[in-house]
């Protein structure tokens, strides 16, 4: 798995925390829902390192408004590639709730849903395939041009893409 | 011809019941093609690998729908053995062969098959 | 017609160099089957029958001139000289090579012809009335919100990976000859109070194995909040529509579960949010478009000139077309022409390559170089002066595009079937082309008066089957091929779904049936003025059952 952030292939600072694992303080972390929702207040506010959560592609994001101000880094999902739903997801986090983090696609990530994935808030990827990750710079850059705007920047219809 | 269960593959479950063969098209250009003996595709159904058994059938439908690169959609399709040449087992795999069962509406192809 | 610019083409050629990298890295085996489909369907591709099948982009059934002879050109060297028209105004080739499709959407862009989401679990093209723009009584073109829609619909980030297909329709005439209402978004522009016109928007209708008629969720919306409102109801499908079951995840199921008044609250609440958006509007935006809408310069023409009179006086065969394939234009001294693809003995909505050269010539010299596609698979030439009526005639007639059965019994439409489609239970063409044969003779036909006859030969209902006056399914029993009938649908602002009239029927026997149906609506009907979706609906379906049997 290759992870790119920002455009550029990078290791992956953040650290996952599966099930009932104490989660330290100290290193990137990305949590799981039960775990923020019981967190005491000082327990996030305490913390050295930022925190994530991984969010289900099946349940309301904005459950985690309250939290946003807190969240360096939100993970969705796509348990298979053609499910969407972490496209709405995604868009309305930026650009209904106004979340500047990290925004991470997971699952099952592929090369020709890059660009949509750019334009819909993502700005981080778990890549399944090296060679998608290598093609990451192509596959934004296939086309110079949008039809209709997204958050992604422009409000213009029929205006030249800001590739991620 | 064989009157045989023809609901689309899309449509059905897997059953085996009689003799049958494993159909796929193409990759490249979409041919209607049959696994052979040799374990490769044929487009004469006369050279397919007739299967007799559900357990023979599945375990060649399974290791033909792995090969994604030659030839994809793979299924298990009805036959008639009952000539000495396989034949088509219901009007689907019928079709597959001969193409539409009416006059198309211009002379035949303008490129011939490779 | 919408006039590609710079823009337009160069998002097409960009599309298609991206497809011809993702066949290149499905040859080489980069790309599973898997992860190339949704690739390949949103690029128009099929895997057949027999082959690949490529259904190519009509946006909202305009072409012109240059574009159909492309489409010629390509059925001719690619595929085997023919293409067929579709029930949502696309064109289909079924022997493409997917090794050949990189070069065929390279040749199409050239004439600014695509296939982008014609397939997928995407929004689809976005279809209207092909008599858009000229159609008397209308209350403005459809066309050109269609063309707005296209834009916004093209590539959306959101909107590409649905729980399924996406299909909307819009119409701006009160008849709806684009069928809105089994639409999964279904648009007519209406008027309000205040004389502002606007939408009326109706969500959830949709065809295949559960059909149903779409609810009205807003009745009126103003032209500015067109996307906004479009995308609040696409962000609730996307989020809401079941990925569970393929059957049951179009946006009719979703609306059918929480009802319409909870649907339309759900959009409401989305649509606050984002209705003064960057989607609302920009009159700037909308007045670029319209100026790329080029309307023919019409000249100053009476109605009925005198040769078009003569004509009709002399020739009863031209007299006969004139009154079945001509309608009322909204510019007087012009005439909307229906070209047939529906010659009896030959395949419903196919044409040649040769004869899509000619009707684009005479498109050139008649029509200001412009052609329709209709969801009926007939051709319309939209702008015809009523003085050329006669002379179009005797050419349309001679490259067999005039029989004079327009929205008559034998004007069948049918989706392909088992013949070409991988889909299909059953046959469709040749049992509509039999049926065509037994009503032949055009005086019959005529003397039987409008009656739409859809085919489908599978659940799928690609033949729209549920809303034809009478409809036919093919299912499958045993091996063989038997058809369900249904009587009473409707396609219009009425809309309806047939009633099943009884058990399935063998292949054998489907013509006869339809006679005697017609037979028995012969005997019933109070008058020749009452046609034969009236008298069903008069009636209901009771006494037509006895058609089914066999009379000794």
């Amino acid at each position: 798995m290759r992870y790119i952030k920002d455009g550029v292939a990078v290791a992956d600072p953040w650290v996952y925390i599966e099930g009932d694992e104490p989660v330290p303080p100290d290193v990137p972390a990305i949590v799981p829902p039960d775990w923020l929702f019981a967190a005491k207040a000082d327990a996030i506010a305490s913390r050295s390192a930022p925190l994530g959560v991984a969010w289900p592609n099946d349940r309301p994001e904005n459950e985690l408004v309250p939290y946003l101000s807190q969240l360096a880094l939100i993970a969705l999902e796509f348990p298979v590639f053609r499910d969407g739903r972490a496209y709405t997801q995604a868009r309305r986090l930026r650009e209904r709730h106004g979340f500047k983090g990290e925004i991470r696609a997971t699952g099952d990530v592929l090369r020709d849903q890059f660009l949509f994935m750019a334009r819909a808030g993502f700005n981080a990827y778990e890549v399944k395939k090296r060679a998608d990750a290598e093609a990451f710079a192509k596959a934004v850059h296939e086309f110079s041009l949008r039809y209709q705007p997204a958050g992604d920047g422009g409000r213009d219809f029929r205006a030249r893409l800001r590739n991620a | 011809m064989g009157r045989k269960a023809m609901v689309s593959p899309l449509q059905q479950k897997i059953r085996v019941s009689g003799p049958v063969v494993v159909t796929a098209n193409r990759l490249s250009d979409g041919a209607v093609v049959y696994l052979a003996k040799s374990g490769l595709w044929t487009q004469e159904l006369g050279a397919a690998t007739v299967l007799w058994s559900a357990e023979e059938a599945q375990a060649a439908l399974k290791a033909a729908q792995s090969d994604g690169l030659e030839a994809v959609g793979a299924y298990l399709a009805p036959i008639d053995a009952s000539e000495t040449a396989a034949q088509p087992g219901n009007l689907r795999e019928f079709i597959r062969i001969g193409g539409p069962t009416f006059a198309l509406p211009s002379a035949g192809p303008q490129r011939v098959a490779a | 017609m919408y006039t590609y610019d710079e823009f337009d083409r160069t998002f097409i050629a960009e599309r298609a160099a991206q497809f011809r990298d993702q066949v290149a890295r499905r040859l080489s085996g980069e790309l599973t089957e898997d992860e190339f489909r949704p690739l390949r369907l949103m690029n128009g591709v099929y895997l057949q029958l027999h082959a690949y099948m490529l259904r190519i982009a009509i946006p909202y059934g305009t072409l012109s001139s240059g574009q159909l002879r492309k489409l010629a050109h390509v059925a001719r060297v690619f595929d085997r000289g023919y293409g067929h028209f579709t029930t949502r105004q696309n064109l289909q080739l079924n022997w493409i090579k997917l090794s050949d499709m990189p070069q065929v959407l390279e040749e199409l862009a050239g004439a600014g012809v695509h296939a982008m989401q014609t397939s997928g679990n995407c929004i689809r093209n976005i279809t209207t009335d092909q008599w858009g723009g000229v159609a008397p009584g209308e209350i403005e073109d459809p066309r050109f919100w269609a063309e707005i829609l296209r834009q916004w619909s093209t590539m959306h980030p959101e909107f590409t990976f649905l729980p399924r297909k996406f299909k909307i329709a819009i119409t701006g005439t009160p008849d709806d000859r684009a069928a809105v209402k089994v639409h999964d978004i279904g648009l007519r522009i209406i008027e309000n109070e205040q004389g502002e016109t606007g939408f009326e928007v109706s969500a959830g209708g949709g065809l295949g194995r559960s059909p149903f008629i779409a609810k009205v969720i807003r009745d009126f919306l103003p032209k500015q909040d067109l996307l906004s409102y479009l995308e609040a109801i696409l962000r609730v499908y996307n989020a809401h529509g079941r990925r569970d079951n393929i059957y049951k995840a179009r946006i009719k199921i979703l609306v059918h579960d929480l009802g319409a008044e909870r649907f339309a609250a759900e959009v409401e609440e989305e649509w606050a949010q984002i209705k003064d958006s960057y989607l609302k509007l920009d009159p700037a935006f909308v007045a670029d478009i319209r100026s790329r809408f080029v309307y023919p310069e019409y000249e100053t023409l009476e109605d009925d000139p005198a040769v078009l009179k003569t004509a009709l006086s002399a020739n009863a065969r031209f007299a006969l077309w004139h009154g079945n394939s001509t309608a009322k234009h909204k510019i007087s001294g012009y005439a909307i022409v229906t070209l047939s693809l529906k010659p009896i003995g030959k395949p419903p909505g196919d044409a040649t390559s040769g004869q899509m050269e000619a009707i684009a010539d005479l498109a050139d010299r008649y029509s200001y170089g412009e052609i329709r596609v209709g969801h009926d698979q007939n051709l319309v030439l939209p702008h015809v002066r009523q003085q050329d009526l006669p002379a179009l005639w005797k050419q349309l007639d001679a490259i067999g595009v005039a029989t004079p059965n327009a929205g008559l019994i034998t004007d069948i439409i049918s989706c392909p079937g088992l013949d070409y489609c991988s889909l299909a239970n059953a046959r469709a063409i040749p049992v509509a082309m039999e049926i065509a044969q037994r009503f032949a003779p055009i005086e019959k036909a005529q003397s039987i008066g409008p009656l739409h006859i859809n085919i489908s030969g599978c659940i799928n209902a690609c033949g729209h089957h549920h809303i034809g006056h009478i409809g036919i399914l093919g299912v499958e029993k045993n091996g063989r091929e038997f058809y369900q009938i249904t009587l009473g649908g409707k396609a219009d602002e009425d809309a309806t779904l047939g009633q099943l009239l009884g058990p399935a029927i063998p292949y054998e026997e489907v013509a006869g049936t339809i006679e005697r149906i017609v037979s028995r609506y012969l005997d019933l009907r109070l008058s020749a003025d009452e046609i034969f979706i009236g008298t069903v609906t008069r009636l209901g379906v009771t006494p037509f059952k006895e058609a089914l049997y066999a009379l000794h």
